[in-house]
């Protein structure tokens, strides 16, 4: 990938002292590349914001260094930074019009009010709000504010755009438009975005990378599809979409292969290299849509079966939970339409086709 | 059904009302009717007689023809009024401002023990207060006697009966009513819009000018009022720390209703500061309309 914008390098923030102290984060490590969409993906209180606001210059970092290029950042103010932030709040100054918000930046750069005003009307063109230049921001609607928000902070041309949770103050459908909106402006200007956001279909939807946090540490860092498809953690797998877990001793299946014993016998075979990881008990996970559903009769010799508990239809596709006994039960979404065999109704014996790959032995 | 509960409504404010408008109107049409008689000889008005004396001596003055002739003293005592009071907001302003500021910044449990500091010279009477300035300010008082203490010289500080005294008495008065409003706007503040001005690469100083100050606007100006307005009718402070020699409105029309027995000019003078301070109010809410609202 292309040249790194932002290291941080073991970076902790310890809020507090004596006995009140709360780590925010905890010895963390990123590297953000030159125009990427990078996101920083967790619940409330995982230090992602703190992270951010690390970047922004608004917290000092108890130990560890942050890197812009690779030139230490730490003690610069945020007004030294050439780094910009659209906040969760939009933080429009209410006394300025539009236009004079967005010229701001570049005002306290010593850009010619020519030239800022020219910029400004670039930027009202590319956030699609050309008109409304001499509004005041409580003239404007949430949604409006938004990319206002976005066009203040990209018209002084930063090195690096910090976005923190900027979607979520919008209803389901405005920000489904925002999600777009914010892909396509990454890619038209090229700036590197790190977002911020609870939301892990935003953050598939829009990312490059996400890093998944989780008590102040990274878990993961990964293409969507990686961390879809490939979580490392039980969290991971738990926090991003549907997914089932079994526990199970790894065994080796012979000829180098290994597999995940279940209590109830049954024998899960693996693809994934696990040869760094020690026998013993393991969480392994499954995606629910990864799982199909056959006829018992049909099932192979070590096969898992199980019985049918729930059918819940949702349209597209039809979810049945499966009892696989000893206290195991798995969760199957199938796409209605596709095969014509997959009607089953609660009680039925059913067996469960899975693709080895599908399988993944968590950390923890 | 929305009008019966508004029209019942009424009934709330009635009492208010009904206090105010007679207890203000009523003494304020006295007033007014008062300012148009002819003066007693011994103190009063001589009912039924109209003159319009009043005012007409509020700038002229006869001379011994029997000429009016312009007369500037009242014109000066009003001018030093506005002087003094202008130039006490201003002090009150520099000093109000940065400790409102410091309040705002302050944690909030901390912030209404500060609030409750700046109230507490209202416990003690306003003459009390007045009478402890003038063993402060007099010379050999407190602060001579600590800066001769000091090695300073002063031979008599010779501020106490100045404007200077009136103007320190006065902003010592008023100070309060110039943090509250401007903390309540600072309070308001919402601290994200600093951090973006910073992001955007004000530093401390533009953020102040560009960002605070101006969301801290209708505090100040609504401060200003309040310390300006009862400035110009400042009648015990004036009287005691300028040593009557700094005579300010009050004070004069106190003096016409008193001893120069001349009630319908006292009168009239109380109506020309009336005049003077609604257009001054007119001009401040032109002025100010145009300052949009707070966000959200």
């Amino acid at each position: 990938m292309s040249e790194v914008v932002i290291s941080a390098r073991s970076v902790s923030k310890i809020f507090g002292s004596g006995g009140d102290k709360v780590t925010a984060l905890d010895s963390v490590s990123v590297d953000i590349f030159q125009n990427e969409f990078f996101t920083m993906l967790g619940p409330s209180g995982c230090g992602k914001t703190t992270l951010l606001r690390l970047i922004g210059g608004f917290e000092q970092a108890s130990s560890g260094q942050i890197l812009l290029e690779g030139k230490e950042l730490n003690d610069l103010p945020p007004f030294k930074r050439p780094i910009n932030t659209v906040f969760q709040s939009y933080a429009l100054f209410p006394h300025l019009t539009v236009k004079q918000n967005i010229t701001f930046g570049l005002e306290m750069q010593g850009t010619s009010r020519k030239q800022a005003d020219g910029r400004a009307e670039e930027m009202l063109e590319l956030v699609r709000l050309a008109e409304y230049g001499d509004r005041l921001p409580s003239q404007l609607s949430g949604g409006q504010q938004q990319r206002i928000a976005l066009a203040r902070a990209l018209a002084p041309a930063p090195k690096v755009l910090l976005l923190d949770e900027p979607l979520s103050a919008l209803d389901l459908k405005l920000r489904k438009e925002m999600q777009v909106e914010l892909k396509r402006l990454q890619t038209e200007t090229g700036i590197t975005f790190v977002f911020v956001t609870h939301d892990q279909e935003e953050a598939l939807a829009m990312s490059d990378r996400i890093a998944v946090m989780k008590s102040g540490e990274i878990l993961q860092i990964g293409a969507p599809r990686e961390i879809y498809e490939a979580p490392t953690h039980r969290f991971v797998a738990d926090f991003i979409g549907d997914s089932n877990f079994l526990v199970g001793d790894l065994v080796d299946a012979g000829a180098g292969k290994r597999a995940v014993k279940l209590a109830g016998g049954q024998v899960i075979a693996l693809t994934q290299d696990v040869s760094d990881q020690r026998s013993g008990e393991v969480t392994v996970s499954v995606r629910p849509e990864r799982l199909g559903l056959i006829a018992d009769s049909e099932a192979g010799a070590d096969q898992l079966a199980g019985t049918v508990s729930t059918v819940i239809y949702f349209g597209t596709d039809t979810t049945y939970q499966i009892d696989l006994g000893n206290d195991a039960r798995l969760t199957v979404r199938m796409q209605n339409g596709v095969g014509a065999n997959a009607d089953f109704a609660e009680g039925d014996r059913v067996a469960i086709t899975m693709s080895p790959d599908a399988i993944r032995v968590l950390a923890d | 059904m929305g009008n019966i509960l508004r029209s019942k409504r009424f009934w709330l404010v009635a009492p208010a009302v009904v206090y105010i408008g007679f207890f203000m109107a009523v003494p304020l049409f006295q007033m007014a009717y008062v300012s148009i008689l002819e003066r007693g000889d011994y103190g009063g008005v001589n009912w039924g007689a109209f003159s319009m004396d009043a005012y007409i001596s509020f700038i002229f003055e006869r001379d011994l023809m029997d000429n009016l002739v312009v007369n500037t003293d009242y014109l000066q005592i009003f001018a030093r009024s506005f002087g003094l009071s202008a130039m006490t907001t201003v002090f009150a302003l520099l000093l109000g401002f940065p400790t409102a500021f410091y309040i705002s910044t302050q944690p909030q449990s901390r912030r209404n023990f500060l609030i409750f500091l700046v109230t507490i010279p209202f416990w003690t009477n306003i003459l009390v207060r007045n009478y402890a300035w003038m063993l402060l300010l007099r010379n050999g008082g407190l602060i001579d006697g600590v800066l001769n203490w000091m090695g300073l010289e002063t031979g008599g500080l010779d501020i106490l009966y100045t404007p200077y005294a009136v103007s320190i008495g006065l902003t010592y008065t008023y100070l309060p009513f110039m943090v509250l409003p401007i903390y309540a706007s600072l309070e308001k503040l919402d601290h994200r819009l600093v951090e973006a001005a910073f992001d955007l690469g004000a530093d401390k100083r533009r953020a102040m000018s560009r960002v605070i100050l101006p969301l801290a606007a209708p505090g100040i100006a609504a401060g200003s009022i309040l310390v300006f307005i009862p400035c110009l009718g400042a009648y015990v402070t004036p009287e005691l720390l300028g040593g009557g020699k700094f005579m300010m409105i009050a004070n004069l029309i106190g003096s016409q209703f008193g001893a120069a027995r001349n009630w319908p000019l006292g009168a009239g003078l109380g109506f020309v500061l009336l005049a003077l301070v609604l257009i001054s109010m007119m001009i401040y809410s032109f002025k100010f309309k145009s300052l949009p609202e707070e966000s959200r």
